[in-house]
């Protein structure tokens, strides 16, 4: 693996093998005191946040530095980009002072394509940590390891994705990370949040996708649920007319809560609007992974890091 | 008193091939073998197509304001080897052309230079910003002459604004050609509201906010007995707006990129910028209802909107990236490839949509004329067996921005003729 | 030229240097070693932890303990070390995926820990064998090896406590251990380089 710009074309087999060392590294630094691996030693892994982001920043640095590579994280807000270096001159600058690895978020869909794309001479491994509304392969295979933990597998499963899929690269990463795991993914939203033409996406024949507007009777055949971040601001370009209109038909309240079957899970890729998609008092209690997904999303950086840099060069 | 001798054409590749005596810019005589006098010079055209000068109704020629990307000289080179013998530069420039002095400096220039006949298209609205005319008649009156106005890279989005317009433009003998785009419909959009660009996290450009302008308009132009020109149709929802229109009597003509013709949204995926444009690529079933549109005369003429962008403007991330792709010396191939070779078109076809009726549409006395003894000499010559492979790098253009970089396409534009002079001959422009 | 007749056909390129039964024998040696070098139950020696290295040493540790029970009645605590994240040789070949790492319930403290490998070659491994020790929590009194297959070729300054049978080896040959935990059948092969195989 060369890149992970997405999980969009991931088969099944690499992702497995992603999720199943996340699971290795996991149990490998349980209990320990020292969590610390020499793998990745003297590897350089940059973080080039074009995007305001602390946990995912965060956990990206953590996951590094676990496995005892050095890592620089570059903010677009004091560096020569906010004096309007180009996104290519910046990563190319980079690779030239000694980077194996970038991990890039942008507001623009395609971002991580395009940097796979100028950096492919210097051979400096991609990792997109979310470009624009089209993916953040990292979020799903830690949303796919918390179900994993919490299911014991993802396959024939029934998963809601309930919220703002139009605007969302997280859906989209989930959608196409779980279906080729076989599981059926529900989305759930009003018809103005949804993207064209979903119900019609090709998924492959391991899973499949269903689109709904109805909240309350897909909860009671659903296996997990994932809470999308709703913005107030959509608000504005009249996707839906208010947050309470919003919070009351697609909002995760504790009636709701009661609805979803005993074993299934909530999960939300954070930051919460608690009031709005989900409320307080299921945020805070035991059904939901949140700071499961949050853990499980230092190992899976782990293990992705190790995917893209442990193993012998490759041109994939 | 200069005499062009072109020796074995094959006009609107019809018949046996002629021998084309030229003296002074006009065809003086048309036969199956002509002898050549001393001094004369010969073209020999064995095995070519012989058809009017193309006109393109629809081009940037990116000056004044931007001739880091083009300027009216290479651009007038990029026409000419394109086999242009007339085109329309779009008021976009900067300073922008919705006044006499700025159409007149490129009417002026594109003389010096001598290529290609330049146009200007003058603004509708002052600095395009869709509220207040610009000074058509002024602009119609200037030497430049204009008879095609257009806020093109913009929409006249105002009803009234383009109501007026359309009224205001039947005294001059002018046509009015909308970039159709309802702009509240495309705010942030980036690529053609589908499948693909859903997928791919693109904000979507619905095919709706170009139908519904086109219907609109179309409604407008015969209400107020006006003409109006549709600028590059990109749906086949506008083609049958367009059939419907025509079909009540609508003084209304249209125009179709190459690009429109050739590609889909199916090019998104590399997120490669180049293929950015706007209107936006659509699906493959657009484009086929295009070609069909192209055919059967609802969509008249084939237009390149030709758009040289920098490359810091092309090899950034999608978002960043100035829409548009070059298109004047590629535009014969591609239709080439997409209509004759497919049999859609035939070469007469092909003289229809790319200099008859655009001559028509923008009023063109000397342009798109029959190639008959008496008629200008403007012309072109194509070989239709002609295979060559896109490289950017190599256009005449100073940007290299094209979609087709690397593609083989077939038909070749061997030489083009400007009122008798030879503009370009084999891959080479005259100055 | 390898001698073609020796027992049971063999597949062209390799040579069987252990056969099923030796490799039993080979274990049960081992085990009295293990027991009578560490003083294995009397009063006053550390208690012993068999640590097997995946894939094979951990088959193989199994199996010690298993002998080593059935000779002395003492229960020896086994678990496994996987070393994948300590290689230093990552890079040669595609991503390799993480083996199991599971220490005995009572820990490694102030224990006499042995590693068990099927075959002990650079001691590259044990090498990052003893860093993951480290690394994993709790300090053992020592640390002694046991492999199944000494076959020479050191590149550092490593040595086994107990081996199993030491072979002569080309640097070019290979040693294969099978166990039919893992494998169809239980045996110990050398393949030569540069024959069909």
């Amino acid at each position: 693996m060369k890149h992970l710009l997405g999980t969009d074309g991931l088969d099944r087999d690499t992702a497995l093998a992603v999720l199943d060392t996340s699971d290795g590294l996991k149990r490998t630094l349980l209990g320990r005191e020292v969590r610390k691996l020499p793998t990745l030693r003297g590897r350089t892994v940059i973080t080039m946040f074009y995007e305001n982001s602390t946990r995912t920043r965060v956990s990206f640095e953590i996951a590094g530095k676990w496995m005892s590579a050095d890592v620089v994280n570059v903010s677009a807000g004091g560096s020569s980009v906010g004096k309007g270096e180009s996104l290519r001159d910046t990563a190319l600058t980079l690779a030239a002072a000694g980077a194996d690895c970038v991990i890039v978020r942008h507001p623009a869909s395609g971002a991580a394509h395009r940097l796979a794309g100028w950096l492919a001479e210097a051979g400096t491994s991609v990792v997109n940590a979310g470009d624009g509304t089209h993916e953040h392969p990292t979020q799903a295979l830690l949303d796919a390891a918390t179900l994993r933990d919490r299911l014991g597998d993802v396959e024939g499963r029934r998963i809601g994705v309930v919220g703002d899929v139009l605007h969302s690269r997280v859906a989209r990463s989930n959608v196409h990370l779980l279906t080729t795991l076989g599981a059926e993914v529900v989305l759930i939203a009003p018809p103005t949040l949804l993207p064209t033409g979903v119900a019609d996406w090709s998924v492959g024949d391991a899973g499949s996708l269903v689109v709904s507007h109805e909240l309350d009777p897909e909860l009671p055949t659903l296996d997990a649920v994932m809470m999308l971040r709703v913005q107030a601001e959509r608000m504005h370009g009249g996707f839906f007319p208010s947050a309470r209109e919003y919070a009351i038909a697609y909002g995760l309240s504790e009636n709701r809560l009661r609805l979803l079957p005993e074993h299934a899970p909530v999960l939300h890729p954070g930051p919460m609007l608690r009031g709005m998609e989900i409320s307080a008092a299921v945020a805070d209690s035991p059904r939901a992974a949140i700071t499961q997904q949050v853990t499980n999303g230092v190992h899976v950086r782990m293990a992705v890091l190790y995917h893209l840099l442990a193993g012998e060069e490759d041109g994939s | 008193m200069t005499t062009l001798l072109i020796r074995g054409a094959a006009p609107y590749g019809e018949g046996g091939p002629v021998d084309v005596l030229v003296r002074d810019g006009v065809i003086r005589e048309i036969a199956d073998r002509i002898d050549a006098d001393t001094g004369t010079e010969v073209l020999d055209a064995g095995g070519l197509v012989a058809l009017p000068g193309f006109v393109d109704l629809h081009t940037h020629l990116r000056e004044p304001g931007r001739e880091d990307t083009e300027t009216i000289e290479t651009g007038s080179r990029a026409a000419a080897l394109g086999g242009y013998t007339a085109v329309f530069a779009m008021a976009n420039t900067d300073p922008v052309a919705d006044n006499a002095v700025v159409v007149e400096h490129v009417w002026r220039r594109g003389r010096e230079v001598g290529l290609v006949d330049v146009h200007p298209v003058g603004a509708v609205t002052v600095g395009l910003k869709g509220e207040r005319l610009a000074e058509l008649g002024t602009m119609a009156r200037s030497a430049a002459g204009v008879r095609i106005f257009s806020d093109d890279g913009l929409c006249v989005a105002d009803p009234l604004v383009m109501r007026r317009a359309l009224e205001y433009t039947r005294a001059l003998d002018a046509v009015i050609a909308q970039h159709a785009e309802e702009p509240r419909l495309t705010v942030g959009a980036q690529a053609h509201e589908g499948e693909q660009a859903a997928r791919l996290g693109l904000a979507g450009w619905p095919a709706v906010a170009e139908e519904s302008i086109v219907a609109r308009d179309c409604l407008l132009a015969r209400h107020v007995g006006a003409r109006l020109h549709v600028c590059h149709v990109s749906t086949a929802g506008t083609a049958e707006v367009l059939r419907w229109a025509k079909g009540r009597g609508t003084r209304v003509s249209a125009e179709v990129t190459p690009h429109h013709l050739l590609l889909d949204d199916s090019r998104l995926s590399t997120y490669d910028p180049v293929n950015k444009v706007n209107p936006p690529l659509r699906t493959a079933t657009d484009a086929a209802a295009l070609r069909a549109a192209l055919a059967d005369g609802t969509v008249d003429c084939v237009a390149t909107d030709h758009a040289p962008h920098a490359s810091q403007d092309k090899d950034c991330e999608w978002s960043a990236a100035r829409p548009g792709m070059l298109g004047l010396q590629t535009a014969l191939p591609i239709v080439v490839q997409t209509m004759v070779n497919p049999g859609l078109l035939d070469w007469r076809g092909v003289a229809r949509v790319m200099s008859e009726r655009p001559a028509e549409i923008a009023g063109l006395p000397d342009q798109g004329r029959p190639i008959a003894v008496g008629e200008p000499a403007t012309l072109t010559l194509v070989d239709p067996a002609g295979r060559w492979t896109v490289r950017g790098a190599d256009l005449a253009s100073v940007a290299a921005n094209t979609p087709y970089e690397g593609m083989e396409l077939p038909g070749t534009v061997v030489a083009t003729v400007l009122r008798g002079a030879l503009t370009a001959r084999d891959g080479k422009a005259a100055k | 030229m390898p001698p073609r007749d020796r027992g049971a056909p063999e597949p062209a390129g390799q040579r069987e240097l252990l056969t099923a039964g030796d490799v039993a024998r080979t274990i049960a040696r081992m085990a009295h070693q293990v027991i009578e070098k560490t003083s294995l139950g009397a009063s006053g020696a550390p208690p012993v932890v068999l640590l097997g290295i995946p894939t094979r040493g951990a088959p193989l540790a199994a199996r010690l303990a298993a002998r080593i029970a059935e000779f002395s009645g003492v229960t020896v605590p086994t678990g496994t070390l996987d070393i994948t994240l300590y290689r230093d040789d990552l890079r040669r070949r595609p991503t390799r995926p993480l083996g199991e790492t599971a220490l005995p319930p009572g820990g490694i403290d102030n224990a006499l820990v042995v590693l068990v490998d099927d075959v002990l070659f650079s001691g590259r491994t044990i090498r990052a064998a003893l860093d993951a020790l480290r690394d994993a929590g709790g300090r053992p009194r020592a640390v002694q090896l046991a492999v199944l297959v000494d076959r020479g070729h050191r590149e550092l300054p490593i040595r086994a406590d107990y081996v199993g049978k030491n072979v002569p080896t080309a640097r070019a040959e290979e040693v294969h251990v099978l166990l039919s935990e893992t494998d169809d059948r239980d045996g110990v092969l050398l393949h030569r380089e540069g024959e069909s195989g």
